[in-house]
């Protein structure tokens, strides 16, 4: 879930009278709630909506963030509940230039899980732990009837310590930054809409949970303060990454629709259902922007890193249309790329 | 998906439009309307006014099945649904839309059973998976969605599943071209006819048009290619001043359509004597209702439905839009009061709906087109 830290563009206001499953699906309408009803009740400063808090005790400066999992099923191609709780708040933190170094865990079992589902999990959230590197070191169990929970939901909290020579800062996005994105896009979300079984339809594909720490590690020593806007395009996918950028950024950013990497798999559903693989989410993906004179050295980084072979450089940041983003086509037409609206796939994280 | 990729080559795209520029006489200004909202969505989608001549202005149709849907239908709909029991089914694309309480979304965030399905046959497994409810299908669509509701209300009726119903607001779309013709301010030279309701009803149906109305019509796939090329036929008729039924979808439509589609959609259902649709007002025959021999599976007679008529909110104008009288930014209401987020018309909820593809793809790049070109 994105934390709050500092920006500056037209608040949105939050008018609606009822929480729907639209507001947890990570586009336009969760940003409406988090901006216009959520940060100015709680934060002292609601101010940027980023992927992890930056806080400051004396000298020393912490990230912190914290991400909750409703996905249905728990267990899928690729992954599982327990998995994508880990990865998903070691990306956050690593997203804000920050290396996760510990992790806090609530869990809410619903009455009759089985004790193997359960431990199935526990299992994945440690093994995903060792591989990214993160110590989980307490959390918290709480259990709802039969009924009022599906299987089990799961929190984390990470802290972590600030990468040197990095500063993330939707501000210092400049005209001329390029766009860079690790890899194929839309796997995780269209994986969970198969796995649920209620299409007919087959697909060879994998959820790509997988903590992104390498890849920013790797981007970061190509590019150094080269970088300066990173994301995960988690919920909402790339187009909704891409519009916060534009937005939070007072920018335009162009790119090329031919250029994003997407599987057959996710371009054949998404073709038959109507659904953009630009709005689909990811689980291990990175979106940065880095300086066009560092563009090809961070490229060859990120492409060195183990899973980030597919990495490409998408488009860019201009100056117009402000706030908006633009697709390109390879004959020369184009179409304005707007936020996820509503929720065609809900519960995918 | 090698099969889609050739309708999406880039040079075959320019050449077709090369072509295009070709055959327009530059003196002439050319109303070509695509019946058809996968159409619409598919030329906002690819951006194909940008590779089209200024003078070719795409009036979009009527051919989105929501969109055409008044809300008095939606209204009935779920207020069968707030009775104890029942499950309300329906394909995503009317979950968003409004009715005079809320979508059945909306709905569904307040406690009311509603379920998303991909096919009429998914409700009806949902009917026997659940014995003691009752189970609604919401059908919606034109002659493209009607065989499949067909086929599967014969098949409730072989299993005898009884707690299944159709509410059926489906829809025909030859009334529709009709009275779109019929009315006095609208001019048109052409049209791109639509690809999926017509692998059911095959080409022989438009024939009225071309020999009446002196209007073209091609019937047109959906990649970029597809109906540019059908651009192409329509000024190469117009040109030599004919006026025609062709076919360009010829790899998935038959002149004749398909035959055991049109005898499930006989066997089932027979023409309303009228419709009403939104902003059109009512249309003669333009619709379908449950045959008696299926009267049990049919809704409007299995519960009390309360016939709900509503007009649309007033300043909304989705009826000057559906005719392609107004362009969706010209609706007083667009952008400001109606958005994809907050729909106040079903032109905005619908993938198919102009209001919806206009805003998602278009909206704010006619402001901001200055130093457009693609990034190096």
């Amino acid at each position: 879930m994105a934390t709050l830290t500092t920006f500056a563009a037209a608040k949105m206001r939050f008018k609606d009278l009822q929480i729907e499953m639209a507001h947890g699906a990570g586009g336009k309408a969760s940003r409406r709630l988090v901006e216009g009803l959520i940060a100015p009740i709680l934060l002292e400063s609601p101010d940027a909506l980023g992927d992890a808090a930056h806080v400051a005790f004396g000298d020393t400066r912490l990230a912190i963030t914290a991400d909750c999992f409703v996905v249905r099923p728990l267990r899928f191609p690729g992954g599982s509940i327990g998995e994508l709780a880990v990865n998903g708040t070691v990306n956050d933190l690593a997203v804000s230039g920050a290396r996760a170094e510990a992790l806090v865990t609530t869990f809410v079992l619903e009455a009759g899980l089985r004790r193997e589902v359960l431990e199935a999990e526990l299992r994945a959230m440690s093994a995903a732990a060792s591989r990214a590197g993160v110590r989980i070191v307490g959390g918290d169990t709480k259990v709802v009837e039969h009924g009022d929970a599906d299987g089990m939901y799961i929190s984390t909290t990470g802290i972590g310590r600030l990468l040197a020579d990095v500063v993330i800062d939707v501000r210092s996005v400049k005209p001329g930054d390029q766009v860079l994105l690790s890899g194929p896009v839309g796997d995780h979300g269209i994986t969970i809409l198969l796995a649920r079984g209620d299409l007919d339809l087959e697909a060879d594909l994998r959820s790509d949970t997988r903590s992104v720490l390498p890849l920013v590690e790797g981007l970061v020593a190509a590019a150094g303060r080269g970088v300066r806007w990173m994301r995960d395009p988690t919920r909402g996918g790339v187009a909704t990454t891409l519009n916060e950028l534009a937005r939070d950024g007072g920018c335009g950013v162009v790119i090329n629709e031919d250029d994003v990497p997407v599987h057959d798999g996710v371009r054949g559903a998404c073709e038959l259902l109507g659904l953009d693989p630009l709005h689909i989410a990811n689980e291990g993906q990175l979106v940065a922007v880095v300086a066009p004179e560092c563009a090809a050295e961070a490229l060859r980084a990120v492409r060195a890193v183990p899973g980030g072979e597919h990495a490409c450089v998408i488009g860019e940041v201009r100056a117009q249309p402000r706030g908006t983003v633009l697709a390109m086509t390879r004959y020369g037409a184009s179409r304005v790329l707007d936020m996820l609206v509503g929720d065609p796939l809900p519960r995918i994280c | 998906m090698k099969f889609v990729d050739e309708f999406r080559e880039p040079e075959l795209i320019r050449k077709t439009a090369d072509e295009i520029r070709r055959l327009a006489d530059p003196k002439r200004h050319y109303r070509l309307m695509e019946v058809c909202g996968g159409h619409t969505h598919a030329i906002y989608r690819f951006g194909l006014k940008d590779v089209l001549p200024e003078n070719i202005e795409l009036i979009h149709g009527p051919g989105c099945p929501v969109c055409v849907l008044p809300m008095g239908r939606i209204d009935d709909g779920l207020a069968i649904a707030a009775q104890d029991d029942v499950i309300f089914a329906a394909f995503g694309d009317m979950m968003r839309v409004p009715g005079t309480t809320g979508s059945p979304l909306e709905h569904k965030a307040r406690g009311m059973d509603v379920r998303i399905v991909y096919s009429p046959m998914d409700a009806l497994k949902l009917a026997q998976a659940n014995p003691g409810r009752q189970v609604l299908f919401f059908a919606i669509g034109f002659e493209t969605t009607a065989p499949s509701t067909a086929l599967t209300l014969m098949r409730a009726r072989a299993l005898g599943v009884r707690n299944f119903s159709v509410f059926c607001n489906h829809v025909t779309i030859v009334p529709a071209i009709r009275a779109i013709l019929d009315s006095p301010d609208m001019r048109l030279d052409g049209f791109i006819g639509p690809g999926h309701v017509s692998t059911v009803i095959g080409c022989r149906p438009y024939e009225w048009i071309a020999r009446n109305e002196g209007r073209p019509i091609v019937v047109s796939g959906f990649e970029p290619v597809d109906i540019l090329q059908s651009i192409v036929m329509l000024l190469g008729q117009l040109q030599k001043h004919e006026a025609r039924v062709e076919n360009q979808y010829t790899r998935v439509v038959r002149w004749e359509g398909n035959a055991a589609a049109l005898k499930a959609m006989a066997e089932t259902f027979e023409l309303r004597p009228y419709f009403e649709w939104r902003g059109m007002g009512f249309i003669s025959q333009s619709a379908l209702r449950v045959r008696d021999s299926y009267a049990q599976w049919d809704a409007e007679r299995r519960f009390a439905v309360p016939g709900i008529r509503v007009t649309d909110p007033k300043a909304a104008q989705c009826g000057e839009v559906l005719k392609g009288v107004l362009k969706p930014a010209q609706c007083k209401l667009f952008g400001r009061e109606c958005t994809p987020e907050h729909p106040v018309g079903a032109l905005m909820v619908s993938s198919e709906g102009s209001c919806a593809a206009y805003y998602n793809y278009e909206h704010r790049k006619s402001v901001v087109m200055t130093d457009l070109g693609a990034p190096a």
